[in-house]
């Protein structure tokens, strides 16, 4: 087991209380007026044989066109002089069923089959998918009106094919949860302990996906009942039921002479599938939690510069960095709590730590590129005495490429899978330099070539998903030292590798920095790394720097009980592993 | 790329064979009715039958199938029961009503929710919310309502733009523009609201993942990593809402063009419907499907042009 998965973040350990769903549910107004609205319209439609004594069909000619306030008549009457109150209460009816009916068939049909598809084999699901992605590639509305010779209009056998057309959607959703529940360790367990595939199907898939049935269930009342309105506008069905939309349709062919008559089951209809919606949504932020905020993709962080150290020589220095991350209490969590580096041209420091020491979160702030919600709240940061944290974004975009270059942990995800590895690094090359493309061309086949790619053409025009994970970080390794930069920054540069390749990216490194004469700073928690490449070592765990040096001090004399507990378990480690066909930079150290 | 195309293709024509004949299916169990309402009251069930006998109706529900779809290959669509019109050309002519209708609402749909989405996921803020109002509006107003609402403010009202009405785009464009500009706004208000949040969620996605940080440290701008990088990437799901999107505007046009009087698609299909007229209806499916189908392999292309890995499967 590694050291990240011992050590827990101090800082992550406090989790607010947790509320239940019904709780966020009161507190939110949205969800309460929405669903007082959606009561008070239900029992509307139930209590409409009590409220109204009118038959919502009865034509009486003496009202024809009454207009609102009529005796008898509180919102007048149609042109059929029907009583527009009565419809419209009636309609409530109408509505509610047209709702439930769509929503119960889609439910069941989607959730039987997602179960279906989401817990059985590769071959069912397939099947399974395919045939909902069918019935989502047929416009429904179309289907409903052509199949009127079918349904006779009916409402709800509109609706059951309705809920059909809507199961897709439900589908999705649990088979969705379901593969990802059946992968959690928990099923596994159930599973070994004996329960049969029902058993656990009911116990902690259904309890699983209950909050996102509940939320798409809000929705698809809401679209049932749009469409059943619709359709009736549209004269599908009885016109002995009354509904909002035939309501909507004589309101509207009487519009220049009686205006206000489509208002009222306009009125009705909009309030209840807004409340529906908005109540879905409300529903969606107690489950699920309040959605992702969009954040300016490009903003620098706040910045407070203490003093820049311009008398230091070395090539980069920090100086009491500190940065902090926004919390959802409006106060502001440390993540670096005030970190100094140096670093010499040409030299390898080694910053070590376990994740959450906040070892990345300082290399990105050199680099200029933490997320757009951080914010270094004090420090400084100086490359050749120049200060970076004032630096505009232009100035620093300049720098970037140019002369600090990176790279990172995972090799894979830092190439945009849509660009040709070839593009992507010409790309790079072009923006630091004003290379005409085929000379960039040229420079990155040389380069791959470098790296010891042995098929650079070939590797050039391949898009990432075509290469190996050891070749992506060779490509990386290329695009990162394509403008000679005077310092690299590696982020834990072969974690994410097979042991096999580690040795050798590390010899890269090394080979290529001795070549460019760049400082590395080279971000990881692994000291087998760093005493093959740094001449000096910085340890880091809570956001600051613990115990610096050179490298031979603190292996052969480590100070600070945390840097003897790291070295302690990466030796413990090194035991386990000395099965594993290559470790020579771990071997270096015992 | 290209046996991709033809995969997506013959999975397009094997969803057409399937919903004509569930249709078709689906149909044959009101044959009886159809029949009925062709000969009104004057109906005996000797007519009825020599009648059923004559259309074929009272063959094996496979047969009739497989020579309607035989008919199909030999450009014979059928001719209506009621109206002795071929179905095909019946069935353009409408068509292409309609489709000018959804055409330009999906165009402008897909310029204003790509604007509008990167705009949100790149600067937050004021044009966030605002997106996001827009979205609540387009999800919580239904286009029905949108479109009396908007006829009554404009048209009946205002008396800037006509209520109803039709001016084919070859007899005088700034009259079609005019006609069909109410329908256009309803149908792209509707439309944005799903299209503009897949286009902000998954740009907000793409913007946090590490390939945008290394292309940011290696000094590329940030206009060319936002459009060039990130955009492309996002695209992929924002094309499967496109197509979603064309078959929800496809169906919700056929509500908005009877509320402003189009001689679209809508009134046609429901008048079939309503007289049972099955050649027609059967006509009206095969050309929907098609339409789904095309539109469907269209953004199929798109996406394994724009993303590589998409091509693979």
């Amino acid at each position: 087991m590694s050291i990240e998965q011992l050590v827990v973040e101090p800082s992550q350990v406090t989790v607010a209380p947790r509320r239940s769903v019904f709780g966020k549910l009161l507190r939110d107004p949205q969800a309460v007026i929405t669903m007082a609205i959606l009561f008070i319209i239900v029992m509307l439609g139930i209590f409409t044989p009590w409220l109204t004594s009118i038959d919502p069909n009865e034509a009486q000619l003496s009202a024809y066109n009454a207009p609102p306030g009529t005796p008898g008549h509180i919102l007048g009457a149609d042109q059929s002089g029907r009583d527009i109150a009565s419809r419209l209460l009636h309609s409530i009816s109408t509505s509610v069923i047209a709702g439930l009916i769509g929503a119960s068939v889609a439910l069941v049909i989607g959730t039987v089959f997602g179960l279906i598809g989401g817990y059985f084999g590769t071959k069912i699901r397939a099947g399974t998918e395919w045939l909902f992605n069918l019935i989502m590639t047929f416009p429904g509305l179309l289907l409903l009106i052509l199949l009127m010779p079918v349904t006779k209009g009916d409402y709800r056998a509109t609706m059951l094919i309705f809920g059909v057309l809507l199961s897709p959607g439900i589908f999705r959703i649990v088979r969705n949860l379901v593969v990802g529940v059946k992968n959690e360790l928990f099923v596994d367990a159930a599973r070994v302990s004996g329960l049969s595939n029902l058993r656990i199907l009911a116990r902690h898939v259904l309890f699983v996906i209950r909050g996102p049935i509940i939320i798409a269930t809000a929705f698809m009342i809401g679209s049932a009942i749009g469409i059943q309105s619709g359709l009736a506008f549209l004269g599908v069905g009885s016109n002995t039921v009354p509904s909002f939309g035939a309501m909507i349709a004589e309101g509207f062919g009487n519009l220049y002479v009686q205006p206000v008559q489509f208002v009222w089951p306009s009125l009705m209809l909009g309030l209840m599938t807004a409340s529906l919606v908005l109540l879905g949504n409300s529903l969606r932020d107690a489950f699920e939690g309040v959605r992702p905020k969009a954040s300016r993709a490009t903003r620098r962080p706040v910045t407070v510069i203490t003093e820049s150290a311009a008398a230091d020589d070395a090539l980069l220095v920090v100086q009491d960095l500190a940065i902090g991350y926004p919390t959802p209490s409006g106060g502001v969590r440390e993540v670096v709590t005030g970190v100094s580096l140096r670093l010499e041209a040409g030299k390898t420091l080694g910053l070590v730590g376990e994740s959450g020491s906040g070892k990345t979160q300082t290399a990105f702030a050199v680099l200029g590129v933490l997320p757009p919600d951080a914010r270094i709240l004090r420090g400084s940061i100086t490359l050749n005495g120049r200060e970076l944290l004032d630096l505009p974004e232009a100035k620093m975009r300049q720098l970037r490429g140019r002369e600090i270059a990176y790279i990172p942990q995972e090799p894979m995800s830092n190439l945009d899978p849509s660009y040709t590895v070839g593009a992507q690094l010409v790309e790079g090359i072009r923006a630091s330099s004003k290379m005409t493309a085929k000379d960039a061309k040229a420079r990155v086949l040389e380069l791959l070539a470098r790296v010891g790619i042995t098929d650079p053409r070939r590797t050039f025009d391949s898009y990432p998903h075509q290469i190996s994970g050891g070749m992506a970080q060779r490509v990386l390794i290329a695009g990162a030292v394509a403008s000679r930069p005077t310092l690299l920054i590696a982020d834990e540069p072969t974690t994410a590798l097979d042991v096999t390749v580690q040795a050798d990216i590390l010899d890269l490194l090394r080979d290529l920095q001795q070549e460019m004469g760049m400082a590395v700073l080279i971000v990881t928690h692994n000291f087998g790394v760093v005493a093959d490449l740094c001449d000096h070592i910085a340890v880091m765990t809570d956001g600051t720097v613990v115990e610096e040096g050179t490298a031979l001090d603190i292996f052969r004399n480590p100070q600070h009980e945390y840097t003897q507990m790291l070295l302690g378990s990466i030796l413990e480690d090194t035991v386990v592993r000395t099965d594993a066909p290559s470790r020579p930079t771990t071997e270096a150290v015992s | 790329m290209i046996l991709y195309a033809l995969r997506r293709l013959v999975a397009g024509l094997v969803l057409a064979v399937l919903v004509t004949f569930i249709t078709f299916l689906l149909l044959s169990t009101s044959f009886e009715s159809v029949v009925r309402s062709i000969l009104g009251l004057a109906a005996t069930p000797e007519s009825i039958a020599s009648l059923t006998h004559s259309l074929g109706y009272d063959r094996p529900v496979l047969v009739q199938y497989f020579e309607w779809l035989g008919g199909l290959f030999t450009g014979d669509f059928g001719t209506s029961l009621f109206t002795s019109q071929p179905v095909a050309v019946a069935v353009t002519a409408r068509l292409t009503v309609t489709l000018s209708l959804v055409a330009t609402a999906l165009t402008i749909t897909v310029i204003i929710s790509v604007l509008l989405g990167v705009a949100a996921a790149t600067r937050g803020g004021a044009i966030d919310r605002i997106s996001q109002g827009i979205s609540l509006l387009g999800y919580i107003v239904p286009g029905l309502l949108l479109a009396i609402v908007l006829v009554v403010v404009f048209a009946v009202n205002l008396r800037i733009l006509p209520a109803t009405g039709f001016v084919p785009f070859a007899e005088n464009p700034a009259k079609w523009a005019a006609s069909i500009t109410i329908p256009v706004i309803v149908l792209v208000i509707g439309g944005i609201a799903s299209m503009t949040a897949q286009i902000r969620g998954s740009m907000i996605d793409e913007l946090r993942k590490d390939y945008v940080r290394t292309l940011r440290t290696r000094g590329i701008p940030t206009n060319a990593i936002v459009l060039r990088h990130a955009l492309r990437n996002a695209s992929g799901p924002a094309l499967t809402v496109l197509s979603l999107e064309f078959i929800s505007m496809f169906g919700g046009s056929l509500i908005i063009e009877n509320v402003f009087a189009l001689p679209g698609f809508g009134s046609y299909s429901f008048n079939a419907a309503l007289q049972g007229d099955i050649p027609v209806i059967m006509g009206i499916t095969v050309f929907s499907v098609m339409l789904v189908v095309t539109v469907n392999l269209a953004t199929d292309i798109a996406n394994g042009w724009l993303n590589p890995k998409a091509r693979m499967h």
